[in-house]
């Protein structure tokens, strides 16, 4: 296929979207990369422009658009708050998937699609600690083997990353936990940080679902969302992640499909259908059935009535709580807040900027790590400034990313999870 | 195109960082919200003031024409680069220089946005109104510049009336002061109110001193809706005649309530004809009895409803009607003309029915929302560009309904300026002699023509 036909056969999908954006520049508030970078290209209406000039033919796929479209976190603040509901976040993955289809993929995401693709979650531990190394596990020393096979470039070794769990969740627990006659059914979908970094999260989830009386289904061969594909434009890996997920998710009967990690409920509720389920007719209709059921650890708890006061406690002497961009962007921003602030022993503060973007953006900070840190440094700046002794989000992608960016300033403020607050009497 | 050399002197001047050609970077830096187009030769991100002037020496020297631009978010084109030559972004000079709490004054670089200026003030218990509905992302130099307005001028002037000085480095290079920071102040002309609103054509702004108030205690918000135009645009005589001017006056015609309501379903009674949003700000007891009195005075006007928000949070529902309008407005035509008429206040119902008439002659639906308290009314024609002659229709009729305003003693614009897209009425508003004065002001500072050559008035 020749270069035009990669530029038109992507971004035909958007063309409408594209048309929608009138340059009114509201972007340029919201856009954390545009913060760090200040010029046009890194904003929303300025990486529009520019699929709209690849569309008409008149530049090339080539670095100059490449360092355009690297700059964005893919959180969705632009689409939020723009007055003509462009979906750059989407607009900017289509052209992605044109890079990586004219230029290949980058050496780290054709990596990131073979980890991420054909395994099931149980068993691409081993593969994702060997590829994935730099980015999740730093603890890898810079002279280990490991490196050696593969070096990755990208990162520097300044990150701090969370240690690899002993035993990852899923290997933890049957597939079926049955509850009470009459309670709800609920397909929890694990993600891939919460199996391999952080098991407590699941397990706190997993505590309070029972709590309640749910039966819980953890479909052993669920599969990386592909949210990492995404950022890197490799969708054909995403649209193979989606199937087999659907195929899993859909096995059991259930009521809802819960995830305690923002960005693969973002996956699921919004990017299968738009992006997958677009280009693929035939997916559609049960990716949007899926999209229907999926919902979030703390939404689902508060929906369900979880009192707080049963199951919680604080522990800390002052918390504040950080808005996943992919929590924010599905309008769940009350729930974890109140059921926080319905637990005994906890203070929630509000932070200044609770909404704004952690700086992570999928696989932004491999690229731009020192600009992912430079945005995340307003928010440490922001959680030590409230004196709380512990931040709590829901996403452990976030939870990552915050963890870092405290640890490279020496505070001792703790990250969290907001089922971990809540769980807290139920796991002592 | 501009010669390697220049290029070279220019990356000399503010870093090879700062100078781009990459054609992605001069599509980036080539529209603004008129969705118009232009490629300049070069985007330049100057660092300093002294970097500005070095920029416009060179320039002059090689006569390469030079376009200042802050966030690029004006409606008129003028910060587009018709013709080519070198974007001037001004962005990088952002930093709030001092906040003056005895003097009631801040000085400011160009690059700041309005509104992180505003959280700043207000931090200190101080208040900077001016409020384009860009504010979150527009920068202050770019509204001295545009001399923008907003819902509080109403009450509280236009950017204008609140610049008490200037640095500018002037389209030959040199760097001047303006005004001060003095109240009064009458030796030699007033270059200040000069500048403002001459929209990057006759100097560079690299500083600003302006002039700031108390913070107004509480503010009090109210959405009326009135079962005729009439009755609205008469309460908002009988407001003002009756010795209270609110802060805002935001005014929504039919066409925009039936927008809105189609999208988002807010509960707006069916009779509603007319919506204004009042607000009135100050010492908390004196809001009260503002507001009371402002329900008994506009109660004979046909009012269908009145809400009255207790706190912060009902106010801010009741702005989500006319925050919700620029969305709701691609509901009827995808492409929209933005314009901004002024008329004396009295004569906003007379102004829009003449606009009712523009629209059946045309057969193309005009949505009027705005300032009803100062008379500036956003008119919008919403056309669809994908439909031939549609275009040629709304350009004949913004003509008549400029006109419209002209014949009522108003203006043209009274907020988004010329720039390109009003250039071609301009006769209507301005008579030979008056251009001619503005031009030769035009060729005294700019002799080479090289400062944003061709806004406001055609290249000569």
């Amino acid at each position: 296929m020749s270069e035009k036909d990669f530029k038109t056969d992507a971004l035909k999908r958007v063309e409408q979207e594209l048309k929608k954006c009138v340059k009114c520049g509201a972007c340029r508030a919201h856009c954390p990369a545009f913060a760090a970078f200040g010029k046009e290209p890194a904003v929303a209406r300025g990486k529009v422009a520019l699929c709209q000039h690849l569309l008409k033919g008149d530049i090339e796929l080539d670095d100059a658009t490449y360092a355009a479209m690297s700059k964005c976190l893919l959180c969705g603040s632009c689409v939020e708050k723009c007055p003509n509901d462009v979906p750059t976040d989407e607009i900017v993955m289509v052209a992605r998937e044109a890079l990586a289809r004219q230029r290949g993929l980058t050496t780290f995401h054709a990596a990131v699609g073979r980890v991420i693709r054909n395994r099931s979650l149980m068993k691409f531990g081993a593969a994702a600690a060997r590829v994935l190394g730099p980015l999740f596990f730093r603890k890898v020393p810079e002279t280990s083997g490991l490196r050696l096979r593969f070096p990755l470039p990208f990162v520097g070794g300044k990150r701090h990353i969370p240690p690899l769990a002993k035993t990852p969740f899923l290997e933890r627990h049957p597939e079926v936990i049955p509850g009470e006659p009459g309670k709800p059914r609920i397909v929890f979908f694990v993600g891939c940080m919460t199996n391999f970094c952080y098991p407590q999260v699941g397990e706190a989830t997993l505590a309070l679902f029972r709590h309640l009386g749910c039966t819980v289904i953890i479909p052993k061969n669920q599969q990386c969302c592909g949210l990492p594909g995404m950022s890197g434009g490799d969708l054909e890996t995403v649209r193979g992640l989606a199937e087999k997920n659907l195929a899993e998710l859909e096995r059991y009967e259930a009521d809802y499909i819960m995830t305690a990690c923002a960005t693969c409920g973002g996956a699921l509720h919004k990017f299968y259908p738009n992006l997958v389920g677009k280009r693929h007719p035939d997916l559609a209709a049960r990716l949007q059935a899926i999209a229907a059921k999926t919902v979030d650890a703390a939404q689902l708890l508060q929906k369900l009535g979880l009192n707080p006061e049963e199951t919680g406690a604080g522990g800390d002497v002052r918390i504040t709580y950080h808005d996943p961009c992919h929590l924010r962007t599905r309008s769940i921003t009350r729930q974890p807040r109140e059921l926080l602030a319905g637990t005994p022993g906890v203070e929630l503060t509000e932070m200044e900027g609770a909404d704004r973007c952690c700086g992570l953006g999928g696989t932004f900070n491999v690229y731009h790590y020192d600009t992912s840190m430079q945005i995340n440094a307003a928010k440490s700046d922001a959680i030590i400034r409230t004196g709380a002794t512990a931040v709590v989000t829901g996403c452990p992608g976030c939870m990552m990313q915050l963890s870092d960016g405290l640890k490279q300033r020496g505070s001792a403020v703790k990250v969290v999870h907001t089922v971990e607050v809540l769980a807290r009497k139920l796991r002592r | 195109m501009l010669e390697q050399r220049i290029l070279a002197e220019l990356k000399n001047i503010v870093g090879s960082d700062n100078v781009a050609t990459d054609r992605q970077d001069l599509i980036c830096y080539g529209y603004d919200a008129t969705q118009m187009e232009f490629l300049p030769d070069a985007v330049v991100h100057p660092g300093s003031a002294d970097e500005v002037a070095r920029v416009l020496k060179l320039s002059n020297r090689e006569k390469f024409p030079v376009f200042p631009r802050g966030a690029g978010s004006g409606f008129t084109g003028g910060a587009l680069p018709k013709g080519g030559g070198i974007v001037l972004v001004v962005t990088r000079l952002n930093r709030i220089l001092r906040i003056d709490t005895e003097n009631l004054v801040a000085e400011v670089e160009p690059g700041v946005v309005t509104e992180q200026f505003q959280i700043a003030v207000e931090k200190l218990g101080l208040f900077y109104p001016p409020d384009p509905a860009s504010l979150k992302f527009s920068t202050l130099g770019g509204n001295v510049a545009e001399n923008a307005g907003g819902p509080r001028c109403v009450k509280y002037g236009v950017t204008r009336d609140f610049v008490m000085g200037l640095e500018v480095v002037l389209p030959t290079g040199e760097t001047i002061r303006t005004g001060g920071e003095t109240y009064k102040g009458v030796v030699g002309y007033d270059l200040t109110r000069l500048l403002c609103g001459s929209e990057g054509t006759l100097g560079v702004i690299t500083k600003i001193i302006f002039k700031l108030l108390p913070l107004p205690e509480a503010k009090k918000t109210m959405l009326t809706v009135f079962d005729s135009i009439d009755g609205a645009a008469k309460a908002v005589s009988t407001i003002i005649g009756g010795k209270i001017i609110p802060t805002t006056l935001e005014f929504m015609d039919y066409a925009t309530l039936q927008c809105v309501e189609k999208r988002f379903n807010l509960g707006i009674p069916a009779s509603g004809r007319a919506v204004l949003l009042i607000e009135v700000d100050g010492d908390r007891d004196l809001i009260e009895k503002q507001a009371d009195r402002i329900q008994e005075l506009i109660a004979p006007l046909g009012l269908v409803e009145c809400k009255v928000a207790k706190d912060a949070a009902e106010s801010e529902a009741l702005w989500k009607v006319r925050r919700l309008v620029s969305p709701s407005l691609r509901d009827v035509n995808p492409d929209k003309f933005n314009e901004d008429i002024v008329v004396p206040r009295s004569k906003v119902p007379d102004v829009i029915r003449v606009i009712e008439k523009i629209q059946q002659k045309y057969d193309i639906p005009i949505v009027n929302f705005g300032h009803a308290g100062d008379g500036n009314i956003h008119v919008n024609v919403m056309i669809d560009k994908s439909v031939p002659g549609q275009e040629e229709k709304a350009h004949e009729a913004i003509a008549e309904v400029f006109q419209a305003a002209l014949d009522l003693n108003g203006t043209m614009s009274g907020e988004h300026g010329v720039g390109l897209a009003k250039q071609p009425y301009i006769h209507l508003e301005l008579k030979p002699e008056q251009v001619a004065a503005m031009q030769a002001i035009k060729k005294a500072l700019d002799p080479n023509n090289i400062l944003n050559p061709g806004k406001m008035f055609p290249l000569g």
